[in-house]
């Protein structure tokens, strides 16, 4: 049984796959310094999943993306984003701990216009990554359930 | 330009379509479109509330040289509000997909009867 | 009957938005916005961080994210709970 879409689908994914997982990577791992964030890169990078599920059908994706897996990638960043709203909490919660402390993502910044300086931002980095992955797996998540469900709807 | 209010006049409109939606409209998926209307009319009046004259966005990278930014407030209640419209329309569409399993039709007024 | 009972309420609600619309102040003047004027004005300050929308978000309206994403986490939950028995008849 051939669950995907037509060759030129499929060709047109394989193209455009790569290219949006690197965006949307970008989009999350610039997100202290350009428009974007963990939200909006996790979008797209889910967006990338469901256009190959699309493509490929239910059954051209068993084995690679698994719901078990998705669900407790997204548990990890739920509880990553938690812990780290935690670190900051001998002052108040979600207290940036680490802005300004030169440590990890503690670098200084230029007041101003400038043009960006990737080692700054304190946990706002790292929340971006947890949001993000948090974000790209449960849309992936629900994305799968709902084609598994409307591929049982066809068949019955 | 002067454009006076007319961007508020487009989220009422957007949020008008989507309340004719729920009064007039039948089927449980065109319900989801009238939710997924209201929610993009509120977006749109949250960011409208949020704009100043002559304002860039509020990011310092590579900016212009400019006195005024945009408020980033509405901007990031927005970004959440959109993320939650997502997450709902998917459920609502669950929904629809297992009330149509069950009653084999998306009628709202045939969904009333009880089927065991 | 039942219809244009529904069609006046309708058009009062939108009579209503119109005017709520039209009646707002004028557009690009923000009314109060001190607090949106602190954060542009420390964002590379306190948080380090040039995107003050990003700072909004994950920092001083953390909480707010926090409850965005049990939100997102409920829904998720959810839908794979729905579609659970679907996915063991599969199997």
């Amino acid at each position: 049984m051939n669950s995907g879409m037509s060759l030129i689908v499929r060709t047109v994914t394989r193209l455009v796959y790569g290219l949006a997982l690197v965006f949307g990577f970008y989009v999350i791992m610039h997100g202290h310094l350009t428009p974007g964030g963990g939200f909006q890169g996790g979008a797209v990078v889910a967006s990338a999943f469901a256009l190959l599920l699309v493509a490929f059908g239910a059954a051209g994706i068993k084995g690679r993306l698994n719901h078990h897996l998705l669900q407790t990638l997204e548990e990890i960043g739920a509880l990553a984003f938690l812990a780290l709203g935690f670190v900051g909490i001998g002052t108040a919660f979600f207290y940036n701990l680490l802005a300004n402390s030169g440590s990890l993502f503690g670098g200084p910044v230029p007041l101003g216009p400038n043009a960006g300086v990737f080692n700054a931002g304190g946990t706002l980095p790292l929340m971006n990554w947890a949001v993000g992955l948090k974000v790209m797996t449960g849309i992936a998540a629900i994305v799968i359930a709902m084609l598994i469900g409307a591929r049982k709807e066809e068949t019955e | 330009m002067n454009i006076g209010n007319l961007p508020f006049v487009v989220a009422a409109l957007l949020v008008a379509f989507g309340i004719y939606t729920f009064l007039f409209k039948r089927n449980l998926i065109k319900l989801v479109i009238g939710v997924s209307l209201v929610e993009t009319g509120v977006n749109l009046f949250l960011v409208t509330l949020g704009y100043r004259t002559a304002g860039i966005a509020p990011i310092y990278t590579f900016a212009p040289e400019a006195e005024r930014m945009v408020l980033p407030t509405p901007q990031a209640l927005t970004l959440t509000s959109i993320v939650i419209g997502l997450a709902t329309t998917a459920l609502l569409l669950s929904f629809a997909v297992f009330i149509h399993r069950h009653y084999g039709t998306l009628d709202v007024r045939k969904v009333k009867e009880l089927r065991g | 009957m039942k219809k244009a009972v529904i069609l006046v309420a309708f058009l009062f609600v939108g009579a209503f938005l119109l005017l709520a619309a039209t009646s707002m102040r004028p557009f690009g003047e923000p009314a109060f916005a001190d607090m949106d004027d602190y954060f542009i004005a420390n964002t590379q300050v306190e948080v380090a961080a040039n995107n003050a929308v990003t700072a909004v978000v994950f920092d001083y309206r953390g909480f707010d994210t926090l409850g965005e994403a049990t939100v997102l986490f409920a829904a998720v939950v959810s839908v794979l709970a729905l579609f659970r028995k679907l996915r063991e008849d599969e199997t």
